[in-house]
């Protein structure tokens, strides 16, 4: 896996602007790994994810869910240092969607920064689970899958 | 690396999703520059990337200037979103929570309001549009109304 430069609060990647041309998942050297763990499909976000490429994820976990049949989709926010009302919404509509293919989505990892603009923004994604860290969210998952399946 | 240079306004393109993620980094790196906190350089940054993306989405595109604010008693940061866009008719409505004249959540410009110290709109309809948003890096008591 390809990590991009560090996302820490002065952590600037070299000057990458220039007209998109990514592919699916990547461009400019960002990539979006997507890892099949069991049941669960791990997501992890990290620097700086252009519009285009946030709907492409969107396409793109919501095939791999209907194709895979897995049951519950991490994604993991610990390295995206901000979600404006674009990416929420996106994040937000993965989740809906991931629920009509009768898996569960829990976001993990958001950091307190972005959680506090988050609120005063407007946007609570009250719809979404959350959990503190990759962990605690796997942990969500299969636990759940006990009590009854999905209606 | 001292930030006391006097630092000329810069300006930026607004023309592309990947400008947006230009212009995050740019006024990221400016507040970080600036003494900003972590929090309220994440509260700028939204709301620049909020703002930045109606001057590409609404107006058709434009420009941003990043002028640091040196000369106050605490450091500060402007940011002017230009466009020559359609301009806004209804700005009470367009600042109203949930509006939207698009598929958009319409948290936009009420949201960044709420993100920043100062924020002002400048619209003409048929002209374009500027959105100047003001930030400091210490919360400065306001002034008192006709002091
Ligand atoms: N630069 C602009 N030029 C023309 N109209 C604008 C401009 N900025 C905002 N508007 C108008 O104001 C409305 C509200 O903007 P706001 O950013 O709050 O919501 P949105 O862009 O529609 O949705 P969101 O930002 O939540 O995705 C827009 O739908 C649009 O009609
Ligand atoms: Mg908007």
């Amino acid at each position: 896996m390809t990590g991009p430069s560090g996302n820490g609060p002065a952590g600037f990647g070299p000057p990458i602007a220039g007209p998109s041309g990514a592919g699916p998942m990547g461009g400019h050297g960002f990539t979006v790994p997507v890892l099949r763990l069991g049941d669960i499909l791990l997501v992890t976000l990290q620097g700086e994810l252009h519009d285009g490429m946030a709907e492409q994820l969107q396409q793109d976990i919501t095939e791999r869910i209907a194709h895979t049949r897995v049951t519950g989709v991490v994604i993991d926010i610990s390295g995206v240092d901000i979600v404006d009302s674009f990416l929420g919404r996106v994040l937000a509509e993965i989740a809906a969607g991931a629920g009509l293919l009768a898996a569960r989505t829990v976001l993990a990892g958001m950091r307190p920064a972005v959680a506090i603009t988050l609120v005063e923004l407007g946007l609570t994604l009250a719809g979404l689970r959350t959990a503190l860290d990759v962990e605690r969210a796997m942990e969500m998952l299969t636990a759940g899958e006990q009590d009854g399946g999905s209606p | 690396m001292r930030a006391s240079r006097h630092a000329a306004p810069a300006s930026l393109p607004i023309g592309s999703d990947a400008d947006l993620a230009w212009v995050r980094q740019q006024v990221r790196q400016a507040a970080a520059e600036l003494g900003f906190g972590l929090v309220q350089q994440t509260k700028l940054v939204t709301a620049a990337s909020e703002l930045a993306r109606n001057t590409l989405v609404h107006g058709g595109g434009g420009h941003v200037e990043i002028t640091p604010l040196n000369t106050g008693p605490s450091p500060g940061l402007r940011l002017a979103f230009v466009d020559a866009g359609p301009g806004i008719r209804d700005l009470d409505q367009a600042m109203t929570d949930g509006y939207t004249s698009g598929g958009g959540l319409g948290l936009g410009m009420s949201g960044s309001k709420r993100l920043v110290h100062e924020f002002e709109v400048d619209s003409r309809p048929g002209e374009g549009t500027t959105v100047t948003v003001t930030a400091w890096a210490t919360v400065v008591p306001p002034a008192r109304p006709g002091s």
